[in-house]
């Protein structure tokens, strides 16, 4: 190659990498950053997106949000909501992801198994909510198994009594969401040299402290940054409890994103709805650092 | 090495079985539910006690979805949809990826952690403005407002996923080309994308996933019978009949066919995917 030519390609190969990359940035750009800018900006705006001239409203919405007791019972619920559905996806994500993992059942059962445990994932969060319902009508199934076994007296309504209603929500996100955990923990698990727990067998270790003292130290990578995952998307969940219970009965099930979208689309409040999705937003960002900064760590 | 058939150890291997059973019924039982129910008559559904199979096993749920053009359009909307943003986004981001992949650059580690920070931006929170903008133009209601708002969520995860199977690819296969004279663009369509499909159906797979579940969106952004996709087709036939439950059950069966069908048959793509970004 000649001098020109090859400064010509390095030209070319400075140059190309952001012609690659055009079309996503400009997508992203358009469509996430300055929206999240308008947000923001809508936040701070008296009537957003409704009139032209919208004025400066200054912290209103802000104050006017923390000032409502059903943001705060929201926000409760969503954290109830959240670390209930994140601590049982790790313990059932892991029960199972062991028991497939056993040298004690034949392969074949295995991998039948493998197949039906992930099912659950399969399905759409609108279809799981419909299945729910179907499942806890007061008429329905689980009624009629409970009290054929004795455990309950009487037909409970699981998604429109207050007591109930937000444990029955959760429980149908805990069956939904499990099978990540376990599908990650599975390849975690396989990923374990053997010799250490040859090496545990020779010391004469226990079952219980080889999973103490090998298994879930090495899998812990794996399940710090699920959680954080699992956590960051459960919080925002929206078409599940949309369906079920619409957040009620008497906003007994209201999570920060139903509150939200009420807010825009029912009431037309679109300035005090924009603080409240911008509240939901730093959540997600702070929670996003840390993951971010948990996987450059590893 | 464990010792063996000592009656402890026959003992535990029964628990484990019981154990796995227990687990089958609490994963399974649901989805077998909502499967026999589409089978049945909407008064069977909630019969005393519970009839474990079909007594009087009948089509007529599904005879009534799929007679009924109203909910075949929410088919093909969602069919549509789901095709068009995947197929714009394994394009985009190849392209993406090729570029993360294969060059060293200014700013790329930035814009690394930009893509991945946007996975976790919640659709809530670009709703409002999304719907502000989808208003003002003039494509509330249209494919097309569905089509962008989706690209903005696969895209990020499209382009993790590619760029993360492209690094496994040998680099000396598009050095080669550039030897032989040939431009990056070149190498890219000649030697790259052959040798991806792997990665471009997994990538396909996970995208067309990602629309086919989508809600909030689909909710907002449209407003017709005629756009509605099946999530909210499923939502509209619970509040329109009076809880025709069988129906209910029959659609969301269709609604779980095409990611069941892909499920079993591309198993490997599909965990691909779903697992993408939080183990590596």
């Amino acid at each position: 190659m000649t001098r020109q030519k090859r400064s010509r390609h390095r030209l070319k190969r400075t140059v190309a990498p952001y012609l690659y990359l055009s079309p996503s940035l400009v997508i992203i750009g358009l469509l996430m950053l300055l929206p999240m800018v308008a947000v923001i900006s809508y936040s701070f705006q008296n009537s957003a997106v409704l009139r032209r001239d919208p004025s400066f409203a200054g912290l209103k919405h802000y104050q006017a949000i923390f000032a409502d007791p059903v943001f705060w019972a929201s926000l409760w619920h969503t954290l109830y909501f959240t670390c209930m559905s994140v601590i049982f996806h790790m313990t059932i994500g892991m029960i199972f992801a062991l028991m497939l993992n056993s040298d004690r059942i034949n392969p074949t059962l295995r991998n039948i198994l493998r197949v039906l445990y992930i099912l659950p994932w399969l399905f759409t969060a609108v279809i799981i909510a419909v299945i729910w319902r179907l499942l806890l009508e007061p008429n329905g199934v689980v009624n009629s198994i409970l009290m054929q076994l004795g455990i309950i007296g009487s037909k409970i309504e699981w998604f429109s009594s207050p007591e109930t209603a937000l444990h029955a929500v959760t429980f149908a996100n805990i069956w939904a969401g499990y099978p990540l955990f376990m599908v990650s923990l599975l390849a975690g698990l396989q990923g374990i040299p053997k010799d250490f727990y040859e090496a545990a067998d020779i010391d004469g270790a226990k079952a219980y402290q080889k999973l103490i003292f090998i298994t879930i130290p090495q899998l812990m990578p794996i399940i710090i940054s699920i959680s954080l995952l699992d956590f960051i998307w459960t919080m925002q969940v929206f078409p599940l409890i949309w369906i079920t219970t619409g957040g009620g009965p008497i906003y007994s099930t209201e999570v920060l994103s139903t509150y939200t979208y009420k807010l825009a689309f029912s009431s037309y409040n679109l300035s005090q709805a924009s603080a409240s999705a911008v509240v939901i937003l730093l959540i997600s960002l702070g929670l996003t650092l840390f993951y971010i900064r948990y996987q450059k760590a590893r | 090495m464990r010792k063996r058939h000592t009656t402890k150890d026959r003992l535990i291997t029964v628990a484990l079985h019981v154990a796995l059973a227990a687990g089958l019924f609490f994963a399974a039982f649901p989805i077998y539910w909502m499967l026999t129910s589409s089978f049945k008559s909407n008064t069977e559904i909630f019969a005393l006690p519970p009839t474990i199979l079909p007594k009087a096993f009948t089509l007529e749920a599904y005879a009534a979805i799929l007679g009924d053009p109203v909910k075949l359009r929410f088919f093909f909307n969602s069919y549509f949809v789901a095709f068009a943003v995947t197929v714009l986004t394994v394009l985009i981001a190849l392209l993406a990826a090729y570029g993360f992949s294969r060059f060293n650059f200014r700013g790329k580690g930035s814009l690394n952690t930009l893509i991945i920070s946007t996975q976790t931006i919640p659709p809530i929170t670009l709703l409002i403005p999304f719907f502000g903008l989808v208003v003002s133009y003039r494509i509330f209601d249209t494919y097309t407002a569905l089509i962008l708002t989706y690209l903005v969520f696969t895209l990020p995860y499209a382009i993790l996923l590619m760029t993360g199977y492209l690094n496994t690819l040998p680099r000396d296969l598009d050095e080669a080309v550039a030897v032989d004279g040939g431009t990056s663009w070149t190498a890219l369509w000649r030697v790259i994308v052959p040798i991806s499909l792997p990665g471009i159906v997994a990538t396909s797979v996970y995208t067309f996933l990602l629309c086919w579940n989508e809600f909030l969106f689909a909710l907002t952004l449209t407003k017709s019978t005629s756009m509605r996709t099946v999530p909210i087709g499923i939502q509209l036939l619970m509040g329109q009949h009076a809880f025709e439950w069988n129906q209910m059950m029959a659609m969301s069966v269709l609604g779980s066919l095409p990611l069941l069908l892909i499920y079993l048959i591309a198993q490997r793509f599909f965990l691909a995917g779903m697992t993408a970004g939080s183990v590596k």
